[in-house]
């Protein structure tokens, strides 16, 4: 039989950020198996679980010259739209719940549920991304698409809604452990949502006093900046980054509070 | 050192707040092995679970200057869908340490053989806690939880397990759920008995054995 192993490698302490990283990783390679499974095409689910989306979407916008107010390309337009969608909706609805099947970890001292959050959330954020990045690079190299004017700007956009979708998740996640209505709410009201950010039209093709009031929204005001920087000069962009910019400092400082007083007992299975 | 001081825990239920731990003084020394006794609901996991650092007490305060296991043996943190390789992975991950090593130790003490490359949720429940009992002797801690472990497994396992646990890592602490008389009696210098949310300690097996059984025969409550 074989003697347990030398056991002095154990980094049980460390500092408490390499800790974290560690735990996280460790979480993140988790939810990738359990999600995407074990044998190699798996994780390309990771990138066409939005891609299929975002097509189905833009064929039916193509098919149907559907009105989105203004004279923008409508692969380009799609594309900007939906993805950005897909990112903010779909953070939140991994993280809901998301303590309640990971309650068993909770008993590994150093896992706590900001960990569990933050993978998901960051898997999330890789997945979009790269299927953002994906689709316009396929469509560009069949010349439906241009490239960005100024990636840099789209790239700010991306991070700031990214930041958004993060604090909104952390948010409805912590709440979704405390009331089950979160789990029934957010659908519906992620559909209702829906409309109003920005995927489907631009701000400039609105009523000023519908606009001024949609912009309350952050995730318009995003769509709008990464748009400004796709198309540049082809549209008027309406946004107020400094106004995301608080919002999500305040959302995630709520958010964080709530996480923070999650009161979780690890269960037995 | 572990030391509790003062713990309380409540639990929200729908005829208002339960209080399961109501001021629980106690100190765990290097080496102790202490022995946990009481009816079902009395409190005896959550002692646990909160000595683990798993849940938060309501009051109180819990110091630790020793590492403290998760439950020993415990096969709620394993993911179905995952093989038992990728498990251990898991936590070869979290606790930082080298897979390589681990792997082979947990093949060799196992004995799961190939299954170890198959998803956990086809395991028998036998065969769970096979893997998980390997597993959690791959990490090196000062004190070791061990809540009700040794009644799974078939008889040369649990054989393997005592020795692994109560021979090669006798100068570890321990704190064990058990309403096994035998197992405690052999293995435990410390007793705690739990009544009404509070514990009583006793140093002779036979003593804190008698007032376990007289608990018993009065009616439950909860």
């Amino acid at each position: 039989m074989a003697s347990n192993p030398s056991l002095n490698d154990t980094k049980l302490g460390g500092s408490s950020i390499n800790v974290q990283v560690r735990v996280i990783y460790a979480l993140l390679v988790r939810e990738l198996l359990t999600r995407y499974g074990r044998n190699n095409v798996g994780f390309v689910w990771l990138i066409l679980e939005p891609m299929l989306f975002t097509l189905t979407i833009t064929a039916i916008w193509t098919a149907t010259q559907s009105i989105h107010g203004s004279d923008l390309p409508i692969v380009a337009f799609a594309v900007t739209g939906y993805s950005a969608m897909m990112m903010w909706r779909n953070m939140p609805g991994r993280c809901i719940g998301a303590l309640t099947s990971n309650k068993p970890l909770l008993f590994h001292r150093q896992v706590r549920p900001l960990d569990v959050y933050v993978a998901r959330n960051f898997l999330e954020f890789i997945g979009s991304s790269v299927a953002f990045i994906f689709l316009i690079t396929a469509f560009w190299s069949v010349d439906w698409m241009k490239l960005p004017e100024d990636a840099l700007q789209v790239l700010g956009g991306w991070l700031m809604l990214a930041w958004f979708g993060m604090g909104l998740a952390l948010l409805l996640g912590a709440i979704s452990e405390r009331s089950e209505l979160v789990e029934k709410l957010w659908s519906p009201m992620s559909y209702l949502l829906f409309p109003f950010s920005g995927a489907a039209f631009i701000a400039d093709s609105l009523p000023e006093r519908v606009r001024e009031v949609l912009l309350y929204l952050p995730m318009l005001n995003c769509v709008e900046f990464i748009r400004e920087g796709y198309f540049g000069s082809m549209m008027k962009a309406h946004y107020d980054m400094a106004y995301v910019a608080i919002f999500n400092l305040c959302l995630t400082f709520v958010a964080l509070v709530l996480v923070r007083g999650l009161n979780v007992e690890a269960d037995y299975e | 050192m572990i030391r509790l001081t003062g713990i309380t825990k409540q639990y929200a239920t729908k005829g208002g707040m339960r209080e399961i731990l109501k001021g629980i003084d106690l100190t765990i020394k290097p080496g102790d092995h202490v022995g946990i006794l009481g009816r079902n609901g009395a409190g005896k996991s959550t002692l646990v679970r909160v000595i683990g650092g798993a849940e938060p007490p309501s009051s109180g305060t819990v110091e630790r200057s020793m590492s403290v296991s998760w439950p020993l043996a415990f096969t709620g943190g394993f993911h179905s869908r995952l093989t038992g390789i990728d498990n251990l992975r898991f936590i070869c991950r979290i606790y930082g340490v080298n897979f390589d090593e681990r792997l082979a130790f947990v093949k060799d003490f196992s004995e799961l053989g190939s299954y170890l490359y198959e998803p956990v949720g086809v395991y028998s429940s036998g065969m769970r806690a096979r893997l998980a009992f390997a597993i959690s002797m791959t990490i090196d801690f000062d004190c070791y939880l061990i809540d009700e472990v040794m009644a799974v497994g078939d008889d040369s396992f649990r054989e393997r397990c005592k020795v692994e646990l109560f021979e090669k890592r006798k100068e570890k602490a321990m704190l064990i759920v058990s309403h096994s008389h035998r197992y405690l009696k052999g293995t435990c210098n410390r007793f705690l008995l739990f009544r009404d949310g509070a514990i009583t300690e006793y140093e002779d097996f036979e003593e804190v054995y008698a007032e376990y059984k007289l608990l018993l025969e009065e009616p439950q409550k909860f």
